[in-house]
């Protein structure tokens, strides 16, 4: 089926997401009837005690371990019902979801520009342009005197700012980010954080930041809780929207 | 943007060291080849170079590139009588062993029927063909003679006036030219007392006959050296080769040949076949050993991609993450295996024409074994890189996660 996105749609919807790993006697539930939906331009933390399922949820409407049931909507495109992919996922994440990690995960052989310009040549943007727009980004996250380093030369918040470009490199609708500042002292963390705001606000894309760092949940325009496999009501962020 | 390059730009040196690995290994096999090819080129050297139409061996036997062949020398007077012979030409081989300059000289022996046949159609690097009736040799440049060197050989000292390139035997020893009687007095070289033996009871038979009495001058010369006496006593060749004229069938000419009940008659090319059986078993040997070496090679070769590819799963799965195609994850293997094949083939290439020449053994290498090498490369960069390909195959993009 081909990926027809609404411009104007939420960025991510979930109905009824539930997770079970194993069977029978080993079956964990690690997810359970999980509904919520996450406007474009809104950031949103996902918090909640190790085991809770936020990793779990992160990476079934990341596409790339599906529920056993529910449906995700992702720019108004169906794309997962339950385990059934109703689109191409990995060419559906190309273009249209960005990953932020703990770690920034750069690849190590590649600069920091070249990072952002891979994953625009994945999209098969041209490199003149990708590396054009690469370049932009860098310099819309403050690194763009890096643009040439190798990973292992920049800092971590640098790194994770490189990462954060990457992530945005094919504007996509829907950014994703798993603790996003957990290597990062409080100062920086707060940075990234903010950054993830700007660039919901500027981009006009949806970020869910699952993190543990409570000091910066001010920034959140909206706090959604996890434990034991259910999403608790939401709670409202800085913004109160 | 090529990851393949970026990712051996990153670690270039450790790159640079393992295609000098490989560069190595397919050194070896490319010289295997270069040897498998030498022993042939080698065997056949004298074949091509002497032309001959047909070789007259002794009767019931093979021929001397296949076990010990003696004909009657005359013999060769013999075939030029028969019609459509262009010529014929006496064929003395033998591989001896000397000490020169107190290091072990090992040669082969080859008569050439001078004044016919000086040797100026060799492929003479130094020096000059053979100029006189005896004592002078044209050596090839494997026997490390130089020229003027004075060679003992038998009970005569043998000036080298001339230097081949390329002139090694079956066996790998380089040839030396002599003219024929020279070669068969180096051939059937006796001690002293023998010969002095042989003399007194030639002069002694030759007293006891008529001719001995009534020709005293021959008794004269039965005391003198065995070539001398042709009258007296038969000389022996390893072969007669025989050259038809232009336009005779050389069949023809056999056919009148295998006539004659003291001798049989080959076509040239059953004596090259004979050759090369005669090296088979080495050929076979160094061709098994070879195969092995490209196997080993291919292992080795899939076992350095698979650790390449391992250190890379993370990044790996990370790009499946952010959805690269399968395409651009072989791409990346799969570049690197060519590119480390091409590297290590060019370095096998330019190591091997540095080391080649000090090899023992010619190192034959030609544009076939280079070609060929360069195809079974490309298909152990392809092979090999398959292990590493199904294991970045097999990498979740969630393992970025872990």
């Amino acid at each position: 089926m081909r990926a027809t996105i609404q411009p104007d749609a939420a960025s991510v919807e979930a109905q009824s997401l539930t997770k079970v790993y194993g069977h029978g006697n080993t079956e964990v539930v690690a997810m359970h009837e999980v509904s919520f939906q996450v406007r474009r331009g809104e950031v949103v933390a996902l918090v909640g005690p190790s085991g809770a399922g936020k990793s779990t949820l992160l990476t079934a409407i990341g596409l790339v371990n599906p529920p056993t049931s529910g449906r995700i909507t992702i720019s108004g495109c169906p794309v997962l019902d339950g385990p059934r992919s109703l689109v191409n996922l990995r060419s559906f994440r190309r273009k249209h979801i960005g990953f932020v990690f703990q770690k920034a995960n750069l690849i190590p052989f590649l600069s920091a520009v070249e990072n952002v310009q891979v994953a625009m040549e994945i999209n098969d943007a041209p490199p003149r342009k990708a590396r054009k727009r690469a370049l932009e980004l860098l310099d819309y996250l403050g690194v763009a005197d890096r643009s040439h380093n190798l990973p292992s030369t920049l800092s971590g918040g640098q790194q994770q700012r490189v990462a954060v470009a990457r992530a945005l490199a094919n504007d996509p609708s829907l950014i994703l980010a798993d603790e996003p500042t957990a290597a990062l002292d409080s100062h920086r963390g707060r940075q990234v954080m903010e950054l993830f705001r700007m660039v919901a606000h500027e981009h006009e894309a949806g970020v869910i930041v699952v993190t543990h760092d409570h000091r910066a949940l001010d920034v959140f325009d909206r706090i959604l809780e996890m434990e034991d496999g259910v999403l608790r009501p939401a709670s409202t962020g800085s913004s109160g929207s | 943007m090529n990851l393949a390059i970026r990712d051996i730009r990153h670690k270039l040196s450790r790159f640079l060291l393992t295609a000098l690995g490989i560069g190595l290994l397919l050194m070896i096999v490319m010289g295997m080849a270069g040897i498998y090819q030498g022993f042939t080129e080698d065997a056949l050297s004298f074949l091509n170079r002497a032309k001959a139409d047909l070789w007259i061996v002794q009767k019931a036997t093979r021929g001397p590139f296949a076990e010990i062949s003696r004909i009657p020398w005359d013999l060769e007077d013999r075939a030029y009588a028969v019609t459509g012979v262009a010529g014929a030409r006496a064929f003395v081989t033998q591989i001896i062993q000397r000490e020169y300059q107190g290091k072990p000289l090992r040669l082969v022996v080859q008569g050439l029927a001078w004044p016919r046949d000086d040797g100026s159609e060799l492929p003479l690097m130094a020096g000059r063909a053979l100029g006189q009736a005896h004592y002078e040799m044209i050596a090839d440049r494997t026997l490390g003679l130089r020229l003027g060197d004075r060679v003992p050989l038998g009970k005569d000292v043998y000036t080298v006036v001339g230097i081949t390139a390329g002139m090694a035997g079956p066996t790998g020893d380089g040839f030396a030219f002599f003219m024929i009687p020279d070669a068969i007095a180096i051939q059937y070289d006796t001690p002293g007392e023998a010969i002095r033996l042989e003399r007194e009871a030639r002069r002694s038979r030759l007293q006891q006959q008529d001719l001995g009495n009534t020709q005293p001058v021959l008794l004269e010369r039965a005391a003198g050296p065995a070539s001398q006496l042709p009258a007296l006593g038969t000389q022996y060749v390893s072969a007669i080769m025989v050259n038809v004229e232009p336009g005779v069938d050389p069949a023809r000419v056999a056919k009148v040949i295998s006539g004659w009940n003291d001798v049989t008659v080959y076509p040239n090319d059953v004596q090259r076949d004979l050759m090369l059986k005669s090296i088979e078993r080495n050929r076979k040997q160094l061709g098994m050993f070879r195969t092995l070496l490209v196997i080993i090679s291919a292992i080795i070769m899939a076992l350095i991609l698979y650790t390449l590819t391992l250190e890379k799963m993370h990044d790996i799965a990370m790009l499946k993450l952010m959805g690269a195609r399968n395409r651009t994850i072989v791409a990346l293997i799969l570049q690197q295996a060519l590119l480390l094949g091409a590297l290590g083939y060019g370095l096998a290439y330019g190591i091997g024409l540095w080391v080649y020449p000090y090899f023992p053994r010619r190192v034959a290498i030609t544009n076939v074994i280079l070609v060929q090498l360069a195809l079974v490369v490309l298909a152990i960069s392809i092979i090999s890189s398959l292990l590493g390909v199904w294991k970045a195959m097999s990498v979740q993009p969630n393992e970025v996660l872990a």
